[in-house]
């Protein structure tokens, strides 16, 4: 049975950001050349790494992710000249911060999948979901969304007696 | 965004095969502000797009989205499909349900689980999406061409003829370039001065051709449609609307034995001189390194000498702003010189061959002086040593090209074919020689190219010896070339009158630093980069910049003119239009917010960010924010990711519509 078709008790949720050019090409080529890979990577499409703003991947987190794949031009190729250039120094600098808050950085993966590489693209997606799986869900950044509700509205019965308690 | 339509396409079985389409149709139609979702075999089909222009109007939906294939397979034809209906087209989206999903998954119930997800996702971006009107941008219908050798002439001519007015720069003092020097052209033997000297007036004579001759490009501002050019006009030291061509200065000239770079270096020619009798234009200038009165101050023969009275020792380099709307580059190359190891270059010269030490080794495209009727032995072959004529003469090609060793790897393209024609004009014009040609292959495609190398081998009885070089030394008045003969096993030895080099085809000197003037992309050895090899090849990365000739790459005569003609053409296409109409996916700056620090312009690749005062209503300056020029945005939004406060964002991928994709994760 192939890897993709599996029955698993964790599925793990894999958000993958990438560039138009490049990875997203390269997937739509991993798609016509009919090749296989996990069901558990959902694509979000930038015009190049360098718009993706770091926050997302926190966001990412925050909304279920288990792990998150940003992808784009190899470096030299990049369709606006320098943007995969600023999104790989944002993103050595994020990691060393993500670290530093504890999160396992094998949650986060960095690769340049180019347009024509529709096998490096099956090959990245498989490996992150599988190192994923073996590590299990990610519920610390699920938990901080909670309290970020918490400082916002007021949506537990608890929360609206103190208010009300305070006139 | 409340009434989005979902559209589902089966794509035939392609998609229903691993996807519960119906099962996609129905959840999406669940989703809160889903007005509409169906699905249908083939969305792309013209039922398929009647379908969706029906169910905007039926259901006045004010958003679509198409769950079929890649966007990048028909995201045009559904964007046309709902501006038909009546909406604005960057509020159809597309969700890729097909090279994501169907074809990559076998299993059924998470195939449709990850198709719904998909659909999710990008309902929320179109919500959030804006109607986006396309950027238009004034256009210039005026082009520069850079560099006057055969590629810029062709282009000019193109461009002018087809109506629109020509920037022609050239550095040197005339325009006419390499194929001005070569004596007959391969595969027909044309001489070549017969073919391009008749251009060269045509240039100087057409009324949309504005010719600058000894001039340089010093600045390129502004973008697509929109180029500010600063041209340089060096000092020639003769007013070129005074004088008449008459020469007489170049006769009286005391100062007459200077090497003459036309020939290179083997004809004389005076201080004050044209470049070879055919120049255009045919306005002399003063070599004022050379020339006696700028060098001590004494002389001044040729103004005393000069009726019309133009020549001015005081001329200043002067410089003019010139407005056009496309670029042509056209700068063309230079050969390998292998006597010297260029300076902080990886490149290693051929210090075996004696090439500089020993005079009668000499390279191709003195060959073709020597063999011109106008060069400096008035078409004789002979030698520059002695002056005799030689009886054998020994070609050696790749010297410099495919030596990886030596630090250029790349094939120059043009030396097989020019050999095969200096041992045929060396044959007419010495019976009794014999012409040997080492060589590694012979590489002749192009009409009529191989036969023309089997004339030269069969007919003209050029010895073909294939191996390399490997030593070259003077024993009396013969040059001995030592190489081997792979083909037979041998090494041979053979004593050359002469010796003719077929040198590497470089870009010229400073192409690297006109290429960063004019932001366009080159390669290791800087030749120009082309915005894609196959399907690009006349257009750079840059917009509005367009590439002729040797300068991308070394090419022949023909290549060069077909290039040339390709890239008036696409200056053609961009001069059709009175406004330029662009992707509206660019950034665009709050200025309520920006606190001016910046950061965008400096991450910006394409220079697309300026400055922008506000002021009040006195003029006293308030502050200074980002304004992000939409003719130059190339939309990549690194500026906005990198933006400390936020007010910088990238139209159709906006910070909004991104989160709410990741919201409904």
């Amino acid at each position: 049975m192939h890897a993709a078709t599996k029955q698993h008790d964790f599925e793990p949720k894999i958000v993958a950001f990438v560039c138009t050019w490049c990875t997203y090409a390269g997937a739509d080529l991993a798609g016509t050349s009919r090749m296989q890979y996990p069901p558990n990577v959902r694509v979000l499409k930038f015009p190049c790494t360098g718009r993706i703003d770091p926050v997302f991947i926190l966001r990412a987190f925050q909304k279920g992710a288990d792990g998150v794949l940003v992808s784009g031009c190899h470096p030299g190729d990049c369709h606006y000249m320098a943007g995969n250039f600023h999104a790989r120094r944002r993103f050595a600098a994020f990691r060393a911060l993500l670290d530093f808050v504890g999160v396992d950085l094998n949650r986060l993966q960095f690769s340049w999948v180019s347009a024509a590489e529709g096998g490096k693209w099956v090959d990245v997606v498989t490996e992150l979901t599988e190192r994923v799986r073996t590590m299990g869900p990610m519920p610390e950044f699920k938990e901080l969304e909670h309290e970020e509700q918490w400082s916002g509205a007021i949506n537990t019965p608890e929360l609206k007696e103190a208010y009300d308690s305070i006139g | 965004m409340s009434r989005i339509g979902v559209f589902v396409c089966h794509c035939g079985e392609n998609i229903s095969r691993t996807v519960d389409v119906e099962q996609v149709a129905k959840a999406a139609g669940e989703i809160p502000g889903v007005a509409f979702s169906c699905d249908y075999k083939y969305m792309c089909s013209d039922p398929g797009q009647t379908l969706l222009k029906k169910a905007v109007a039926e259901h006045k939906l004010d958003g679509v989205l198409v769950a079929a294939c890649s966007p990048r397979m028909h995201e045009k034809t559904f964007r046309k499909a709902a501006e038909a209906a009546g909406l604005n087209p960057y509020l159809c989206e597309m969700a890729n349900i097909r090279e994501h999903c169907s074809w990559v998954h076998e299993d059924r119930d998470m195939a449709t689980a990850k198709a719904k997800d998909i659909v999710k996702l990008m309902v929320e971006r179109v919500r959030k999406g804006k109607s986006l009107a396309p950027i238009t941008v004034p256009v210039t219908k005026r082009a520069l061409v850079i560099g006057g050798g055969i590629a810029g002439i062709q282009a000019a001519l193109d461009i002018a003829d087809a109506g629109h007015r020509v920037v022609l720069v050239e550095r040197e003092p005339s325009i006419g370039g390499h194929m001005a020097q070569l004596s007959e052209t391969f595969p027909t033997l044309d001489c070549s001065q017969c073919i391009m000297t008749p251009k060269m007036v045509d240039v100087a004579n057409h009324p949309n051709i504005t010719l600058f001759t000894y001039s340089e490009i010093e600045k390129v501002d502004g973008y697509i449609g929109n180029f500010q050019v600063t041209v340089k006009h060096k000092a020639r030291s003769v007013d070129e609307s005074k004088c008449t061509g008459c020469g007489i200065c170049m006769t009286k000239c005391p100062k007459k034995k200077i090497p003459n770079e036309f020939d290179q270096g083997h004809g004389m020619r005076p201080a004050i001189y044209v470049p070879f009798p055919q120049a255009v234009p045919n306005t002399p200038v003063i070599d004022r390194e050379n020339c006696t009165m700028f060098q001590s101050g004494k002389c001044g023969v040729c103004a005393k000498v000069c009726g019309p009275g133009a020549v001015d020792y005081e001329q200043k380099d002067t410089f003019t702003v010139e407005d056009v709307g496309a670029i042509v580059v056209a700068t063309g190359f230079k050969l390998y010189t292998i006597d010297r190891k260029p300076e902080g270059s990886p490149i290693q010269g051929y210090g075996e061959f004696g090439y500089g030490t020993i005079p009668d080794i000499i390279d191709g495209m003195t060959f073709e002086r020597l063999a011109s009727a106008s060069g400096p032995t008035g078409g004789k072959i002979l030698r520059p040593s002695d002056g005799k004529e030689p009886k054998q003469v020994v070609f050696i090609q790749c010297v410099g090209s495919r030596a990886r060793e030596k630090g250029i790897s790349y094939c120059s393209k043009v030396c097989c074919m020019y050999t095969a024609k200096h041992t045929m004009l060396y044959h007419h014009k010495v019976h009794d020689g014999q012409a040997y040609v080492f060589f590694m292959d012979a590489r002749t495609p192009g009409k009529g190219y191989d036969e023309f190398w089997r004339r030269a081998v069969e007919e003209e009885e050029a010895v073909y010896i294939r191996g390399m070089v490997s030593r070259m030394y003077q024993r009396g008045d013969k040059i001995v070339v030592m190489g081997s003969d792979i083909q037979v096993g041998v090494q041979v030895e053979i004593e050359a009158d002469l010796v003719v080099l077929a040198t590497a085809v470089q870009p010229q000197d400073g192409a690297d630093l006109l290429a960063q003037k004019l932001g366009i992309s080159y390669d290791k050895y800087n030749f120009y980069s082309e915005a894609h090899a196959k399907l690009k090849p006349v257009e750079c990365a840059t917009a509005g910049i367009y590439l002729a000739g040797a300068c991308q790459g070394p090419k022949d005569i023909p290549d060069t003119v077909s290039q040339a003609s390709a890239a008036a053409a696409k200056v053609m296409t961009l001069f059709a239009k009175d406004k330029l109409e662009r992707d509206p996916v660019v950034a665009k700056v709050n200025e309520k917010y920006c606190v001016g620090c910046f950061a965008c312009k400096k991450v910006c690749a394409y220079g697309a960010i300026e400055e922008k005062e506000i002021r009040d209503r006195q003029g006293n300056l308030i502050k200074k924010v980002a304004y992000v020029n939409p003719g130059v945005c190339g939309g990549c939004g690194t500026c906005q990711a990198t933006c400390p406060s936020k007010s910088i964002e990238l139209d159709g991928y906006t910070d909004e519509q991104i989160m709410a994709m990741i919201e409904a994760l």
